[in-house]
């Protein structure tokens, strides 16, 4: 073979056409989630039939010009028409003004009451996961006691206390013992992620525990936090619907959409549009929720971005 | 070796041991008894099978785990005494790389982020000169600034374990366990990240515990080599000792089961073939922990377990019979 000397090379440099820069544009955690959401078109008409259905409880009794508790001996039972547009009901109240009164409460409750309880379910969760051994084992128990009590129990107990049945009280009674489940649910995801070596790492590195359950475990937990969240909101619905149902509910003339269904189940052979209106209403304010939350939890994780 | 006498130590372990208490009344003995000092700029191997301990051990030595009993010294400073300020600035000293570069990044942070943890609870910084740092830590590990605003699972395993260097790196620690960080990579970067632990080391003068499984790994890396077995140090030598005359019986059929990549050579290869299975870390033996597959037992060794003893200077051997068998084999 032919020897090579040192002449037959020269530098020529390094050539710098900018193909070894492929950095990537700095991009927010939020504005990223945000534009992974945007590309779920189901998720998408969900949020958009959700802001909807808001938007009619808060300006719906407002459109028609009736009040909610008004009440009109000459035009009992009518059927949907130009004057009434979904009807009215066996007092002669309308029943387009009564749907988005009665979803607002509705609303509120589910809104509130999961927002409470998964606030206080994913904090006691993560909290007795995270430090184990007595604590949790003490904070664990306490919740199986809270479950085993039948709740109704409990809400006729509130309302014989605090002597009222409005909303307040409503929310209080169902989230007293309703982030029971989701702490649990927490605790088992967080055990699992706990002994992850980033967790250790983190500890390793000297950050406090507080933080550590905040920067890590509570973030990769979202997906089943969401999750939890679109069941819980109709969760709620359905038990102020049954609450109202039994009587210990929103009290006439307020109501709900529970009560609206449970009224109007009486008539509901002669007069169907009367339980179909305020049920369809439940309907596709759980299917948005599920559905957003879906799209939400893809869209929340970064392992999901292409 | 010719620094002998300038050897500082940096972190002395006494009598550790770390037990795990298990369903019932069983308890599991992790770590059992075991003593080494590590000195200042050397790299120790901690070897052995998986199951034995190795983990644990460099888990409880830089407070991870709460040791069952025993003492670890740094810097001449018992850890178990320091207060809750004292042992978050010597986790800032002490850090360790993990072994599964895919559990040990937070998925649903950026590299950035993971990086720029460490720093935030040790050094205050402005966004700036965070950043400054994050590049000049990226380009240390050869990953460039580039990778920043990553994730992780846009990372192969090689470079996740390199963000994994440089998240323990940030704080400007001076000794890292090095918790099988090769193990979980393919062989082909297994090298590189070896290289770039070594060119770390000399860059910033690190001590390092470096635990493996992989004996010629361990080899090319370490100063000197402890060889771990059901959580006991069996024993504890410079590297060039212990690979020429090992005088613990497991640590001969520890070298003899290393693979020769000649054909010729490896059948002349005198296999020591172990009999058996590791006994449970629960039920362990009464006398010496590997009795009942050494070739060597006797019932000296079933009824009383030897300790770590200097057989020669800077020798360590937990083996009754460890000068016969030298002779022996010589």
């Amino acid at each position: 073979m032919e020897e090579l000397s040192q002449e037959q090379f020269r530098i020529i440099g390094i050539e710098d056409n900018g193909t070894e820069h492929s950095a990537r544009k700095k991009v927010g955690y939020w504005q990223d989630a945000w534009r992974r959401l945007r590309a779920n078109k189901i998720a998408m008409a969900a949020l958009v039939l959700l802001i909807l259905l808001l938007l009619m409880t808060i300006i719906g009794p407002h459109l028609t010009g009736y009040s909610y508790e008004e009440m009109d001996k000459a035009s009992k039972n009518l059927p949907p028409s130009a004057a009434h547009w979904f009807g009215t009901d066996e007092l002669g109240r309308d029943l387009f003004t009564r749907v988005w009164q009665g979803g607002r409460v509705s609303m509120i409750i589910g809104l509130f009451s999961a927002a409470v309880s998964t606030l206080i379910g994913v904090l006691y969760g993560s909290i007795s996961a995270f430090f184990g051994g007595i604590v949790d084992n003490i904070m664990m128990r306490i919740v199986e006691i809270l479950i085993s009590i039948p709740y109704l129990i409990i809400v006729i107990l509130i309302s014989v206390i605090t002597d009222s049945k409005d909303l307040g009280t409503m929310i209080l009674a169902l989230t007293l013992t309703g982030w029971c489940g989701t702490a649990r649910l927490i605790r088992g995801q967080i055990l699992q992620l706990r002994e992850q070596e980033y967790v250790l790492a983190a500890e390793a590195l000297g950050v406090s525990p507080f933080k550590v359950i905040l920067k890590h475990l509570i973030p990769n937990t979202l997906g089943l936090i969401i999750v939890g969240v679109t069941f819980d909101i109709p969760g709620y619905i359905f038990s102020e619907t049954f609450l109202s149902y039994i009587g210990l509910g929103i009290q006439a003339p307020a109501t709900s959409w529970g009560a609206l269904a449970s009224a109007a189940q009486a008539n509901f052979r002669f007069y169907p549009y009367q339980l179909f209106l305020p049920s369809l209403m439940i309907a596709l304010t759980m299917l948005s929720f599920t559905l957003l939350g879906d799209g939400l939890r893809d869209a929340l994780d970064p392992r999901m971005r292409h | 070796m010719e620094q002998e006498t300038l050897r500082e130590p940096m972190l002395e372990v006494e009598h550790l041991s770390k037990h795990f208490k298990m369903s019932g009344k069983s308890i599991l003995k992790a770590v059992d008894d075991v003593s080494l000092t590590i000195y200042k700029g050397e790299t120790l191997g901690l070897v052995g099978e998986s199951g034995c301990g190795k983990t644990t051990f460099g888990r409880t030595v830089i407070q991870l785990y709460r040791p069952t009993s025993g003492s670890i010294r740094f810097d001449g400073r018992e850890l178990g005494t320091l207060k809750r300020k004292e042992l978050v600035s010597f986790k800032k000293d002490a850090q360790i790389i993990f072994q599964d570069p895919y559990a040990s990044l937070d998925p649903r942070m950026t590299i950035a982020e993971i990086i720029a943890e460490g720093m935030k609870v040790h050094f205050k910084l402005g966004p700036a000169e965070t950043e400054r740092k994050i590049a000049s830590l990226l380009e240390k590990v050869g990953l460039g600034a580039d990778y920043a605003n990553r994730y992780a699972h846009e990372l192969s395993g090689g470079q996740r374990q390199r963000v994994g260097i440089a998240r323990a790196l940030a704080v400007k620690p001076r000794f890292i366990v090095c918790d099988e960080p090769i193990s979980a990579l393919d062989v082909s970067i297994q090298a590189q990240v070896i290289n770039l632990l070594i060119y770390l080391q000399r860059e910033f003068g690190l001590t390092y515990l470096f635990i493996s499984h992989d004996l010629s790994m361990v080899q090319y890396i370490s100063d000197r080599i402890g060889v771990m077995y059901l959580g006991s140090l069996m024993e504890l030598t410079d590297n060039q000792t212990l690979y020429s005359r090992p005088l613990h019986p497991y640590t001969q059929a520890l070298l003899s089961a290393i693979p020769v990549a000649d054909p010729d050579l490896s059948q002349a290869q005198n296999r020591i073939k172990l009999e058996g299975e590791i006994p449970s870390p629960i039920h362990q033996p009464k006398g010496c922990k590997f009795a009942p597959r050494c070739r060597f037992a006797s019932e000296k060794c079933q009824a009383e377990r030897p300790v770590l003893r200097e057989l020669e200077p800077g020798h360590f051997v937990a083996c009754h019979f460890a000068e016969q068998i030298q002779t022996e084999e010589a």
